[in-house]
């Protein structure tokens, strides 16, 4: 079987510019700790409510953990619990969430939190609000007729 | 002195005729634009918290 | 390469068996292309469905008959078509599963249908649980699943059959071609059948009560990501082997056409995780194997841009042009069975690169469950893949129906293909747009009680809406086109044209016809990348999700 020098050179750059993506990322997510959101915790979906922390939803203050807050959802068709937090600008959050019903998508829009919400799953992400401002959260994902009304609001503030 | 030259036209021609330099362009081009997509989309993703 | 077997008109009855599945995929055409005009105007803010229908509705019904009926139909009739005619026209026997395989594929379509419509199933198409759609719905799903396998059977056998009557021959490319999609299917249905099967039906009879959540997306997934390469094959088996006929030029490598089918045999199925880098429950050294694999299956795409320019290049060469591009110029830019083909190839480009930025696993976080997602599938099969499929039927419908592309129609057709550029560089552009600002999908028309950013994303919803409008224009064009060429273009012969390898001295390695070899492979990648995530979602397994019906 042959091959053209010039597929050979364009595979070669092809393939090269994939490793480099490949490593970037795979840098960027072993060594420094961006992977995406993969929390293997489980939950009783019927039991979300007397389950902590998802008995108090909200921001709460932490000591002695790598991160300052932590910051509670609760989804349910078709809103958020908390409807509106604030969090001070610059701390370090730990956002955790899961669904009592069926799948929700959980977007901080015009950020990287993005998480998949499944019932009996609890999902997290870790991140530095280090912009202020209002952010729109919105459910990413077909949850029934109310689906484009769920949202939820962070305010960042000074 | 003709011959010679003579025969490096055709040679020229022919070399031209199946040559794959436009095809070369056009995929590096292509490479060019994935690459430019993937870091102009990581640049958003780095500049996000 | 010279093949006894190959005839020069596709027969009658097999010619039937293709034109009933044209049929199908055309009317869901119509059917699916309403609907998504609906979803543009409705997310534009500037109109309301009438008679109290849901939008969800409106948009399962969009997404059931493009994404799987008109896709998996006209890919089916295409196949069985190009199949007959490189080698040889079906027996009774491989007609016959045909024709099974398509009215069970029909009769699926049509329960699935009924239930969309009484409101019983407004899950979309991906119905993930525990949103739960009435049974009938699961039932009819599967009932299109296995018609396609049946109707695949008759492709397996005739290649079977080929292959026995040459021995030691390389198959017919286009035959190995629809054999290699034909298998890839199967191996990837097997994931959802599963999970209908023995997840969601008892379950939506009431049998057991709940489901485990985990496990059925991830067998979704195994099958939802090579469902789009069975998008994609088709359109790549007339850009191999279609298009450089049609410009009068060569196939410019065929071993290297069969190299990159079978790369996409191995590397489509193990990377179902790429749609689930944002989900709970699977660990993220998996989900980045997973990541690396669907690299992987970017290189047979690379080895096809280089082929397609390779052929163009050629064939302007042989024909006298001179210059680094001086060959465009030399391409039958006035043939719409070249023409619209072409511009979905161009479309293909920002389609990949949106594909690899979509598969780059933590990157997945700024794109994720975004329009933007359905600005990149709005390119590549609504656009690469469509207008392939357009092109393939202005020469293959009147070729099975006796009749000719007249000229004026193919001025139509290419007509056509402008606007549905035009439409899709509209919608999908400010989708991509839109999603990038955080703008979800599968969506109605939110205000989000007024919050600023989500006033941001309607100017984008209303250049969705004048895209999706353009594009219906060009719907009816193709509508209109169709019924020509099946009913009422005038009688003659059109040519199925399939091209010829510029190597013809060299014969395809026999290798690639080793289906113990390749699918063995597959079946080990498959294993690598699944077993252990696999037993971790059952193992590890929270308390099952009972049924919701909530729209």
């Amino acid at each position: 079987m042959h091959m053209h020098k010039f597929e050979k050179a364009w595979l070669t750059f092809g393939i090269g510019s994939l490793l480099v993506f490949l490593t970037v990322l795979g840098v960027s997510a072993f060594y420094l700790g961006n992977q995406p959101p993969s929390c293997l915790a489980t939950i009783d979906p019927e039991k979300v409510d007397t389950t902590a922390p998802f008995n108090e939803p909200g921001l709460k203050k932490v000591e002695g953990k790598d991160w300052d807050y932590e910051l509670v959802y609760v989804a349910s068709a078709f809103s958020y619990s908390p409807a509106e937090v604030e969090v001070p600008y610059g701390a370090k959050v730990k956002i955790i969430a899961t669904t009592k019903d069926v799948v929700h998508g959980f977007e901080v829009a015009g950020s990287n939190i993005n998480m998949m919400l499944e019932p009996g799953y609890i999902s997290e992400h870790v991140t530095t609000f280090d912009k202020t401002g209002e952010y729109l959260i919105v459910c990413n994902e077909y949850c029934g007729v109310g689906h484009h009304m769920m949202s939820s609001k962070i305010k960042v503030v000074e | 002195m003709a011959k010679t030259e003579l025969s490096r036209k055709t040679k020229t021609e022919i070399e031209d005729s199946s040559s794959l330099k436009g095809t070369l362009a056009s995929v590096f081009l292509l490479g060019f634009f994935l690459i430019i997509t993937w870091v102009g989309v990581y640049s958003l993703f780095i500049s996000r918290f | 390469m010279f093949n006894p077997s190959a005839k020069l008109k596709v027969d009658r009855r097999d010619g039937k068996l293709a034109m009933a599945h044209f049929f199908v995929a055309f009317t869901a055409l119509a059917i699916g292309g309403l609907a998504g005009l609906l979803q543009t105007l409705v997310r534009s803010g500037k109109f309301e469905l009438p008679a109290g229908i849901g939008y969800y509705q409106i948009l399962t019904v969009h997404g059931v008959v493009l994404g799987l009926v008109l896709t998996t139909f006209f890919i089916m009739g295409f196949q069985i078509a190009a199949t007959s005619k490189t080698s040889g026209t079906l027996t009774n026997k491989q007609r016959i599963a045909g024709w099974t395989g398509f009215w069970l594929m029909t009769a699926g379509t049509v329960l699935a249908a009924v239930m969309i419509l009484l409101n019983e199933a407004t899950v979309l198409y991906t119905f993930y649980a525990p949103l739960q759609a009435h049974a009938l719905y699961y039932i009819g799903l599967t009932l299109v699943i296995v018609g396609s396998w049946i109707d695949g059977a008759a492709i397996i056998m005739k290649y079977a059959e080929w292959r026995r009557k040459n021995p030691g021959q390389p198959s017919p490319l286009l035959t190995f071609m629809s054999l290699v999609n034909t298998m890839m299917w199967i191996v990837a249905t097997i994931g959802v059948a599963s999970t209908v099967l023995f997840q969601l039906l008892p379950w939506s009879l009431g049998f057991v009560e709940t489901v485990n959540i985990g496990v059925s997306r991830t067998l979704f997934w195994y099958f939802g990501h090579p469902l789009v390469y069975f998008w994609l094959l088709p359109a790549y088996m007339a850009w191999y082997v279609v298009i450089p006929k049609v410009i009068g030029g060569k196939i410019f490598s065929d071993s290297l056409a069969r190299m990159s089918f079978i790369l996409f045999l191995l590397f489509s199925i193990p990377v179902g995780f790429h749609h689930q880098l944002m989900e709970p429950g699977i660990d993220p050294a998996w989900k980045f194997l997973q990541v690396i694999l669907t690299f992987l299956v970017v290189i047979p795409s690379l080895m096809t841009a280089f082929s397609l320019f390779a052929t163009f290049e050629s064939f302007g060469r042989s024909k006298g042009a001179t210059g680094l591009f001086g060959w465009v110029k030399k391409l039958p830019w006035g043939d719409a069975r070249f023409t619209v083909p072409f511009i979905g190839m161009v479309a293909f480009i920002p389609a990949g690169a949106g594909g690899i930025v979509n598969a780059s696993h933590q990157m997945n976080q700024v794109v994720h469950n975004t329009i933007w997602v359905t600005g990149h599938f709005h390119l590549t099969v609504a656009t690469s893949v469509v207008l392939t499929f357009f092109g393939v039927s202005y020469w293959l419908i009147p070729h099975l129906t006796g009749r000719i592309l007249t000229k004026a129609m193919n001025k139509l057709g290419i007509i056509q293909a402008v606007i549905w550029a035009i439409g899709m560089t509209f919608m999908s552009g400010a989708m991509h747009a839109a999603g990038l600002l955080g703008a979800p999908r599968r969506s109605s028309y939110s205000e989000y009680g007024g919050a600023a950013q989500a006033a941001e994303w309607i100017p984008y919803q209303v250049a969705q809406a004048i895209g999706g409008t353009i594009l219906f224009i060009g719907i009816i064009l193709m509508l209109y086109i169709f019924i020509n060429l099946a009913f009422f273009a005038p009688k003659g012969e059109q040519e199925f044209p399939v091209g010829e390898a510029a190597d013809e001295a060299e014969k395809a390695p026999m290798v690639f016809e080793n289906w113990k070899l390749w699918l063995g492979i597959t079946v080990v990648l498959i294993l690598f990348a699944y077993t252990i995530p696999f037993i971790d979602l059952i193992q590890n397994a929270p308390p099952g999700a009972k049924g919701y019906k909530l729209w």
